[in-house]
C-alpha cells in the first residue's frame, strides 16, 4: 500500500492551467523524484501536497486518509534552508516540536539525540550564519525530519550548493536514509541527482505540467563513484534525455 | 586588521577635529574677537557647569523621569498600535494615513495646549513624550513585521502553525534590528521633548532652568545645560546599542552592527 498517494490533482490560476491531472505514489521509505524543466508546476504540487494550497481537483491521501487541504501533517522543505538567523541551530531545528506544542526543553532534547546522525554534533549553540552551505542544509533537513517522520518533500534540496559540496551531501544524504527510512519525495532539475538518489523517478512535462513518464532506479547499493560512472547510470540518463527531449516537441 | 586601523583614524580625526574646534573657539573669546558675554569660552562653560553641578542634577533628574516614563508609556503603546495594526488589516488601513498625517503637527505648537489642559506638572510633559516618541517604535515595528520572510511565514504555515506563533516565531524576531533603529530616534526625542515642555513652564527640570538662565543673561550657564542635555542624549544612545548588542546575540561577529 502507498503511503503518500496523490490522485489526479489539478490547478489552475485564473485561465492559466498549472498542473493537469497529476497522480502520483510514495511507498513506505521510498525515495521518489520529481523531474521537470523549471516552471513546469512542480513547485505548485508541492504547495498543494503540504496542505499550503487547495486544489482545483483531485486528492492527497496519507495512509489512505484524506487530507487534501490540510497542513501539518507532511513535511516540507522549502527551497532555501530558512534557517531563522535569530535562532540558534538547536532552537532552528527544534521548531517543528515547539509549534506542534512542545516546550522548548524536552523539544530540544529530542533534537539533540539526532545531532550526531545528521552530523551536526557540536553546532547546537552556533547561529546558521556560522555553519557551512552543506552544514545549513543537513539541519534543514534535520528540522523537516523532526516534523514528521511521514513523508517529507524536499523541494530541489541540493541546488543551492556548489558541485563538490553537493556530491558529498549525496553520499552523506544517503547513508542518513539508509539509517532513518523517512518516506520521501524530491524536486530537482538535476539529472544525475536525481539518478543517484531515488528509487523512482516521476518525470513532470508540458504546460499545463503533466506526469508524462515513470522510470524505475534498480536498486544499487551502495551509488558511489562507480555507480555514476556505470553504463546502468548512462543508460538511465539517455532515456531520461530522450523523454525530455520528446517533451519539448510537443 | 585594516579595518580596525581605519576605525582607529577615523576616531581619532574626529577627536583632532573637536579639539581644534575647541581651541579655535577658546581664542576667538579669548582674543575678544567675539564678546565674551554672547559668546563664553569653553572654559567659562566647563567653570558654569561645574559651580551648578548641585543644581544641574536636581533638575536633570525631574527631566529624566519625564523622559523616562513618556519613553516607556510611549514605547509600549507603540508596541501595542504596530501589533494590534499587524493583526488587523482594516485598522492598518483606517489609521496608518492619520498616523502619519499626526506627524505633521509641530511639537512645538501642541506643548502649549497640553499645558493649558494638563497644568504645570508632569502631566503635560509626559503626554508630549508619549505623543513624540511612540511613532518611530510604531513605523519601525510595521515596517519589522512587513519585512519577514514570506518563505519562513510559508514555511510555519506548513508546520500548522497559529497566526500567534507565526508573529512569536517569525515577525517579533525579524523586527527587532527596526525596533530598535525606532528605539534611537525616540530616545533622543523623548529628551528634547522633555526640556521643550519645560520651557512652557514648571517648577523643575532642565528646560526650567533654561528658562531662567536666559533671563539673566548668564550665556555661560546657558551653554553648560546645553551640553549636559548632549551629554543625556550620548549616553541614552549608546545605553540603546548596547542593549541592542545584547538582545541580538546572533549578530556578533557578523559585522553588522
Amino acid at each position: 500500500m502507498a503511503k503518500l498517494s496523490v490522485n489526479n490533482i489539478s490547478k489552475s490560476y485564473g485561465k492559466r492551467e498549472i498542473i493537469k491531472d497529476i497522480s502520483l505514489e510514495v511507498n513506505d521509505g521510498e525515495i521518489v523524484c520529481l523531474l521537470g524543466v523549471s516552471g513546469v508546476g512542480k513547485t505548485t504540487l508541492f504547495n498543494i501536497i503540504s496542505g499550503l494550497l487547495i486544489p482545483d481537483g483531485g486528492k492527497v491521501l496519507l495512509d489512505n486518509k484524506d487530507i487534501t487541504g490540510e497542513s501539518g501533517h507532511i513535511s516540507y522543505m522549502l527551497q532555501k534552508d530558512l534557517l531563522l538567523p535569530y535562532k540558534t541551530v538547536l532552537d532552528n531545528v527544534s521548531l517543528p516540536l515547539i509549534i506542534k506544542g512542545e516546550n522548548k526543553k524536552t523539544a530540544g532534547l529530542k533534537a539533540e539525540r539526532y545531532f550526531k546522525t545528521f552530523g551536526l554534533d557540536g553546532n547546537q549553540d552556533k547561529y546558521p550564519h556560522q555553519l557551512s552551505g552543506g552544514m545549513r542544509q543537513r539541519a534543514a533537513l534535520l528540522r523537516t525530519y523532526l516534523f514528521s517522520q511521514e513523508v517529507a518533500l524536499l523541494d530541489e534540496p541540493f541546488s543551492a550548493l556548489d558541485a563538490i559540496t553537493k556530491r558529498n551531501m549525496h553520499s552523506w544524504y544517503q547513508n542518513v536514509m539508509e539509517k532513518i527510512k523517512l518516506s520521501t519525495l524530491f524536486i530537482t532539475h538535476d539529472i544525475d541527482e536525481s539518478i543517484v538518489l531515488s528509487n523512482r523517478i516521476y518525470i513532470m512535462a508540458g504546460k499545463p505540467g503533466r506526469i508524462t513518464q515513470e522510470l524505475k532506479i534498480e536498486d544499487q547499493k551502495p551509488r558511489g563513484e562507480k555507480f555514476v560512472l556505470s553504463k546502468e547510470f548512462i543508460d538511465y540518463k539517455r532515456w531520461i534525455l530522450n523523454v525530455l527531449d520528446d517533451g519539448e516537441i510537443k | 586588521m585594516i579595518k580596525r586601523l581605519q576605525s582607529i583614524t577615523n576616531r581619532v580625526s574626529s577627536y583632532v577635529a573637536i579639539v581644534g574646534i575647541l581651541i579655535l573657539w577658546q581664542f576667538l573669546s579669548a582674543m575678544e574677537i567675539v564678546p565674551k558675554f554672547m559668546l563664553p569660552s569653553p572654559l567659562d562653560v566647563v567653570k558654569a557647569f561645574i559651580f551648578d553641578f548641585p543644581l544641574l542634577m536636581n533638575h536633570a533628574r525631574t527631566t529624566l523621569l519625564e523622559a523616562f516614563f513618556g519613553l516607556a508609556i510611549g514605547v509600549s503603546l507603540g508596541f501595542m498600535v504596530a501589533v494590534i495594526m499587524d493583526r488587523f488589516h482594516f485598522i492598518y488601513k483606517a489609521f496608518y494615513p492619520i498616523l502619519i498625517i499626526t506627524q505633521t503637527i509641530p511639537t512645538v505648537a501642541i506643548a502649549p495646549l497640553l499645558v493649558l489642559w494638563l497644568g504645570y506638572g508632569m502631566a503635560p510633559k509626559i503626554t508630549l513624550i508619549v505623543i513624540v516618541t511612540f511613532f518611530p517604535i510604531t513605523i519601525g515595528l510595521l515596517d519589522g513585521f512587513k519585512s519577514a520572510d514570506s518563505d519562513a511565514i510559508q514555511l510555519l504555515k506548513s508546520m500548522n502553525a497559529s497566526d500567534r506563533q507565526i508573529f512569536k516565531h517569525i515577525k517579533l524576531p525579524s523586527s527587532i534590528s527596526h525596533f530598535f533603529a525606532g528605539l534611537r530616534i525616540s530616545v533622543s526625542y523623548s529628551v528634547v521633548g522633555a526640556v521643550i515642555s519645560e520651557w512652557l513652564g514648571g517648577f523643575n527640570g532642565l528646560g526650567v532652568y533654561m528658562t531662567r538662565v536666559k533671563k539673566s543673561y548668564s550665556f555661560a550657564k546657558m551653554f553648560a545645560v546645553i551640553l549636559l542635555i548632549s551629554i543625556i542624549s550620548l549616553i541614552l544612545m549608546e545605553g540603546v546599542v548596547f542593549l541592542q548588542k545584547i538582545s541580538m546575540p546572533w549578530t556578533k561577529g557578523e559585522n553588522k552592527l
